[in-house]
C-alpha cells in the first residue's frame, strides 16, 4: 500500500512539474507582446510609453533573465499569487480565479457525482433485462454521443427561447447583487439548473452503458455461472456482478474527467455561467495571458486532486491494493 | 483460413442488427461528406443571399447572419469531421498500440517508465498544451487539430492494450514462439496482435469517436482551425452571434445532429462488434 502511494504521488509530482512548466510557458510564448498592448490601451505620448514599458517590465518580472523568470514563477506559485490580469488590470489574477471557482465547484461536483451514481444504478438494471436495456441503450448511446455544448444550445433554445421557463445566460438574475435571500438563491438555482442538467445527461449516458456493459461480462464470468448451478438467488449474484463491476467504474471516472472538465468549459460558455470556463474564453479573447495561466494552474491543480480523490476511494474499495497486490490498472 | 475466419466474422457482423444501423447512418454521413461539395453553388464563407433565412429550396439549410448558406458549411464541415476521426483516432490507436505493447510485452522497468508517461499524458489538460503550440502557429489547419488529438488521445487506448497484452503473453504458444527463438518484434506482430486483431480494431472505432467529440470541443471553445470550415466552429459562430436569441435554429441543429449520430453510430457500431467477437454476448 505504501508503494502503491508512492508511486502515485511520484506520478502527480512529475505531472504537476511538466503542467506548471507547460504553463509557464504560455505568456512567453504567445503571439503579440501583452505589455505593448496595455500600454496601447493608456494612448501615451512615444516618451512616457517608453517609461511605462519598463515599469510594467519590472512590474510584472518580465526584465530578469529567463531562467530567474521561471524560478520566480514557482516561488510566486507558492506564495499564491498568479500575477495581475491585463483584462481586468490592475485586480490580482487570483481575486478574478476565486470568484469563478465557486461557480465550477457548484455546477461540477453534482453533475460528476450524480451522474456516475445514476448511471451506474440505471446501467446495472438495464443489464439483462431486455425490456429495459431496449429502451436504456439507445438513449444512453445518444446522450454519450452528444456533444456537451451541442446539447447546452439545445437545451437552452428548448427551455430558454421557446417555453420561456429557464434563463439562459449568467449565474443570476442580472438584476441582482449577491447576498443571502431566498429570492437570490432561487435566482442562482434557476441558473445554474440548465448547465448543469447538459453535464449530467451526457456523462449519464456513458455511466449507464458503461455500467450495463460491465454487468453483462460479469454475469457471464465462471463464478457467476458457479452461483447460478449452485441454486444461488438472482438478486445475489447481480449483487457480487455489481462489486466487480464497479471497479473499473472508479478507475473510469479518473480518465473521464480531463473530458468532463473540457465540457464543462464549452458548457459555461453556452450559458455564459461566470466559472474558469467563462473566464478563459474572455481570456483568450482579451489576450490577457496571466489570467490564462492561472485559470490553467487552477484547473491542473483541481484534476489531479480530483485523480487524487479517485485514486483513495479505490485503495478503500478495493482489497486487493491494500495486501500489496497492485489490483487493477495500477 | 484466414479468409475463411474473416468472412465469417462479416457473415455474423451482417446479420447484427446493431453493426447494420451503425453502419448504415455512417456511410450516410459519409456519401453526404463526399457528393455535399458537389450538390452546392456556394463557397463555406461565401455571402450567398439574404442573412438569416430559413430553410427553403434555394438554401436547404437556411442561412446564417452573414449570408453564408448553412448546407455548404454543413458538408464541408462534415468533411473536416471525418478527416479528423480518421487521423487523429488512427494516430492515437497507433501510438497506443505501440506503448501497449512495448509495455505489456516487456514489463518491468519499461512498463514502469511507459506507465509513468502514460499517467502524465492523461492527467495534464490537453487544452493547456494546445494553447502553447496554437501560439507557434498563425494558420492552424484541420489536419493539424488532428494530429494534436491524435497526439493526446492514445494514454486511454495504451491502457487497454497494455492489459490485453499482458494476459497474451504468458499463454503457451507465446511461450513456444519465445523459446523457438524468434525476435520480439515477430511475436508481437506474428502471435499477439493477431490474436487481438478484433480487439485493435473496435480501439480504433472508440478513438474515431473520440477524436470527433474532442475536435468539436475545441473548435467551440476557438481553439479550432483558423483557415477552414468545421461542425464545431459552426457552433461556436452560432452561439457567439446569438443565433438562440434570434431563433436561427437552422444555424445550430444540424452541425450537432450530425455530430451526434456519427459518434452514436461509431459506438452502436462498436456494441455490434462485440457481439460478432465475443460470442457469449450474442444471445441472452
Amino acid at each position: 500500500m505504501k508503494r502503491y502511494f508512492a508511486r502515485k504521488l511520484l506520478v502527480y509530482a512529475l505531472t504537476f512539474f511538466l503542467a506548471v512548466t507547460v504553463d509557464w510557458l504560455i505568456p512567453r510564448f504567445m503571439p503579440g507582446n501583452p505589455i505593448q498592448g496595455l500600454i496601447a490601451r493608456a494612448n501615451l505620448r512615444a516618451e512616457a510609453a517608453q517609461v511605462l514599458y519598463g515599469h510594467y517590465m519590472s512590474a510584472f518580472g518580465l526584465d530578469v533573465p529567463v531562467w530567474q523568470q521561471y524560478l520566480n514563477f514557482w516561488r510566486a506559485l507558492f506564495e499564491g499569487d498568479f500575477g495581475t490580469s491585463i483584462w481586468l488590470f490592475p485586480q490580482p489574477v487570483i481575486e478574478i480565479i476565486k470568484r469563478a471557482v465557486p461557480y465550477d465547484i457548484l455546477l461540477l461536483l453534482p453533475s460528476i457525482l450524480l451522474s456516475w451514481w445514476a448511471g451506474n444504478w440505471v446501467g446495472a438494471f438495464a443489464a439483462r433485462s431486455k425490456r429495459l436495456d431496449n429502451s436504456i441503450l439507445p438513449i444512453g448511446y445518444i446522450l454519450t454521443a452528444t456533444p456537451y455544448m451541442w446539447l447546452g444550445i439545445l437545451l437552452a433554445w428548448a427551455f430558454g427561447i421557446v417555453l420561456h421557463l429557464l434563463p439562459i445566460s449568467g449565474a443570476f438574475s442580472y438584476s441582482m447583487v449577491p447576498h443571502f435571500s431566498w429570492t437570490f438563491v432561487w435566482s442562482v438555482l434557476e441558473h445554474w439548473f440548465l448547465p448543469f442538467a447538459s453535464l449530467f445527461l451526457v456523462a449519464f449516458g456513458g455511466w449507464a452503458i458503461g455500467m450495463r456493459n460491465m454487468i453483462i461480462y460479469e454475469l457471464e464470468a465462471d463464478y457467476s455461472h458457479y452461483l447460478e448451478v449452485l441454486g444461488a438467488p438472482k438478486r445475489l449474484i447481480r449483487r457480487y456482478a455489481f462489486r466487480n463491476a464497479i471497479l473499473p467504474q472508479i478507475t473510469g471516472l479518473a480518465l473521464q474527467l480531463g473530458v468532463i472538465v473540457a465540457g464543462a468549459l464549452a458548457t459555461e460558455i453556452v450559458f455564459s455561467y461566470p466559472g474558469i470556463g467563462y473566464l478563459i474564453l474572455q481570456a483568450i479573447q482579451n489576450h490577457d495571458y496571466f489570467l490564462l495561466q492561472g485559470c490553467f494552474l487552477f484547473i491542473i491543480a483541481g484534476v489531479l486532486l480530483a485523480n487524487f480523490a479517485v485514486d483513495v476511494t479505490y485503495l478503500l474499495v478495493d482489497p486487493r491494493t491494500r495486501v500489496g497486490m497492485q489490483g487493477e490498472g495500477a | 483460413m484466414k479468409a475463411k475466419k474473416r468472412s465469417e466474422a462479416l457473415y455474423f457482423a451482417l446479420r447484427n442488427a446493431k453493426f447494420r444501423i451503425g453502419l448504415a447512418v455512417l456511410l450516410l454521413f459519409i456519401v453526404l461528406a463526399a457528393v455535399g461539395p458537389l450538390l452546392t453553388r456556394y463557397e463555406p464563407q461565401q455571402f450567398s443571399g439574404p442573412s438569416g433565412v430559413p430553410p427553403s429550396s434555394d438554401h436547404w439549410f437556411g442561412t446564417t447572419t452573414f449570408g453564408e448558406d448553412v448546407f455548404t458549411q454543413f458538408v464541408y464541415g462534415l468533411g473536416s469531421t471525418f478527416l479528423v476521426g480518421i487521423v487523429g483516432g488512427g494516430l492515437g490507436t497507433l501510438i497506443g498500440v505501440l506503448v501497449g505493447f512495448t509495455a505489456g510485452y516487456r514489463g518491468g522497468v519499461v512498463d514502469e517508465i511507459l506507465n509513468m508517461l502514460t499517467n502524465i499524458v492523461l492527467a495534464i489538460p490537453s487544452l493547456v498544451v494546445l494553447l502553447v503550440i496554437a501560439a507557434y502557429l498563425e494558420v492552424r489547419g484541420v489536419l493539424f487539430e488532428s494530429v494534436f488529438i491524435g497526439l493526446t488521445a492514445w494514454p486511454w487506448a495504451a491502457r487497454a492494450i497494455r492489459a490485453q497484452t499482458f494476459s497474451l503473453r504468458s499463454r503457451d504458444f507465446v511461450d513456444l514462439a519465445r523459446m523457438s527463438g524468434r525476435k520480439s518484434l515477430k511475436i508481437i506482430f506474428g502471435e499477439i496482435a493477431p490474436n487481438m486483431m478484433s480487439y485493435l480494431f473496435m480501439t480504433f472505432i472508440l478513438m474515431f469517436g473520440g477524436a470527433i467529440l474532442t475536435a468539436a470541443t475545441l473548435d467551440f471553445i476557438g481553439l479550432g482551425p483558423t483557415n477552414a470550415i468545421s461542425l464545431g466552429l459552426m457552433m461556436n459562430t452560432a452561439v457567439m452571434w446569438s443565433a438562440l436569441i434570434l431563433g436561427l435554429w437552422w444555424w445550430f441543429i444540424p452541425p450537432g445532429v450530425a455530430i451526434t449520430a456519427i459518434v452514436g453510430a461509431l459506438y452502436v457500431m462498436n456494441v455490434g462488434l462485440d457481439e460478432v467477437f465475443n460470442p457469449k454476448l450474442r444471445e441472452m
